[in-house]
């Protein structure tokens, strides 16, 4: 599986049961590369789950999620190892510095250069002048753009956004924007969740509506981001 | 670039997070002083009631220092993998592009290293506290700690991460622990007893307990790695 890679995310028919409870239900649908696409609902719908399957990181009760070809079952570490992830928290060690961090990160990517990477990975993010002091002096700010970073030194194909807006000044709120826009550019497919409607409309090539656990909508192209969310999520519009 | 699920990757990533792990605690220290202090503290405890007149009671020593690399063994687990928790780091590492016992083989390789300073002032503070000739067999003894400490590490690291995302973590982690590493410390205290005292059985009965340990290490390593993946897998 060396050198593996994909074009396509397909979430085929994926359902999540904790105990009795159903997180997730027959949840279906596709992103192609350079799409920017966002899981949108209500806290509770299921979005955080179904990052955490297509992450790897929790296995569907049933259905599958398919990278390409390939299911995470047969090539596990082959997907992982192009698949970048920034939760709600921020898989920083605030004891090791900005450097420390991005090269132990890039090492256990196998990225060619680790320390030229994390060099220009410190001043995409503003932080070259940082870069040697820990990480737990930044600001909030400061860490989520090293967090980013973090989930982008091996130049994933899937990147997989919980929350990333949340904390962030309208500043880093827009440079973030323009980064996912170069993400998208470079083939990437993007996968965030948010309840910033507004600074992601214009953004997402494509919007999966979430409700109780359900695909309530797919929209792509995306038009009218709030009020449709409003109707399907907020109003109980049609399933 | 190695293949991700290849064996050189597999010891690649166990490096780096061993590494990793000893780098953020030289920063902080906290670990090696918190067990460090628990174990002497502990060790100290026992000496003001088990040395009366300057003589200690018989084969006391062996007990009271494999109890003592315990508790101090369970204090470094439950602390190794909270810092993985607050910052969430322990799915990063999850992440990673290799066979995930990968990071299970590191963070056991960082905790036994961590053990074995603690074990490095234990020996010499039971030693003395307890007027026991733990160095007559230097090499017995070494081999001793190193196959002991690695059959309750392998066992602890593993429900250390288990546990990481449990409200009740750090009750449960010594209630499930104990009793399964209940052999680990009997042929550790009994082979270290051979050692240092006479008519324990000497150098011939300490190999026996060693071997023993080899094979209770065998069975816990080979079963902690088999399992790592599904019991971290949500």
């Amino acid at each position: 599986m060396n050198g593996f890679d994909f074009e396509r995310l397909v979430v085929d028919d994926v359902s999540r049961h904790f105990g009795r409870r159903r997180a997730l239900g027959r949840v279906s649908f596709t992103c192609e590369a350079g799409t920017v696409a966002g899981l949108l609902g209500p806290n509770g719908a299921g979005k955080s789950t179904l990052l955490s399957i297509i992450a790897t990181l929790a296995a569907p009760t049933s259905g599958q999620v398919r990278y390409g070809t390939a299911s995470a079952r047969e090539a596990g570490p082959a997907i992982r190892a192009r698949l970048g992830s920034l939760g709600h928290d921020l898989y920083l060690y605030p004891e090791l510095t900005a450097r420390e961090n991005l090269e132990f990160f890039g090492r256990l990517y196998q990225v060619a250069d680790p320390r030229a990477r994390a060099r220009e990975a410190l001043e995409r993010a503003g932080l070259a002048e940082r870069a040697d002091d820990a990480v737990s002096g930044f600001s909030r700010g400061m860490r989520q753009r090293l967090a980013l970073e973090r989930a982008l030194i091996h130049e994933p194909r899937l990147l997989l956004l919980d929350e990333p807006f949340t904390g962030l000044d309208d500043g880093s709120a827009h440079a973030l924007v323009g980064r996912l826009r170069l993400l998208r550019d470079a083939r990437t497919i993007v996968l965030l969740t948010t309840h910033d409607l507004d600074i992601v409309d214009g953004l997402l090539d494509q919007a999966v509506f979430l409700r109780d656990g359900r695909v309530a909508d797919v929209q792509r192209p995306v038009a009218g981001l709030r009020e449709r969310y409003r109707q399907l999520v907020a109003g109980g519009g049609r399933a | 670039m190695s293949d991700p699920g290849s064996l050189a990757t597999f010891l690649r990533v166990t490096w780096l997070v061993t590494r990793k792990d000893l780098t953020v605690e030289m920063r902080s220290r906290e670990i090696l002083y918190t067990t460090t202090f628990f174990a002497a503290s502990c060790v100290l405890v026992f000496a003001f009631s088990f040395v009366r007149d300057g003589r200690p009671l018989d084969a006391a020593a062996a007990g009271i220092l494999w109890i003592a690399i315990a508790f101090a063994g369970t204090l470094a687990l439950g602390r190794t993998f909270e810092r993985e928790r607050v910052n969430e780091t322990l799915h990063a590492l999850m992440l990673a592009p290799s066979d995930r016992p990968a990071v299970y083989a590191g963070k056991l390789a960082g905790i036994l290293v961590l053990l074995g300073a603690v074990e490095a002032v234990l020996v010499p503070l039971v030693a003395l506290l307890f007027q026991a000739p733990l160095f007559a067999h230097p090499g017995h003894l070494a081999l001793l700690l190193v196959v002991g400490t690695l059959g309750f590490a392998a066992v602890g690291t593993l429900f250390a991460a288990m546990l990481v995302r449990a409200r009740s973590r750090d009750v449960l982690l010594p209630v499930l622990l104990y009793p399964i590493t209940v052999p680990v410390i009997i042929a550790g205290v009994r082979g270290t007893a051979a050692l240092i005292a006479p008519d324990a059985g000497g150098v011939a009965a300490a190999r026996a307990w060693i071997g023993m340990l080899v094979f209770f290490d065998a069975v816990f390593v080979t079963l902690a790695l088999w399992t790592f993946e599904a019991v971290m897998t949500e």
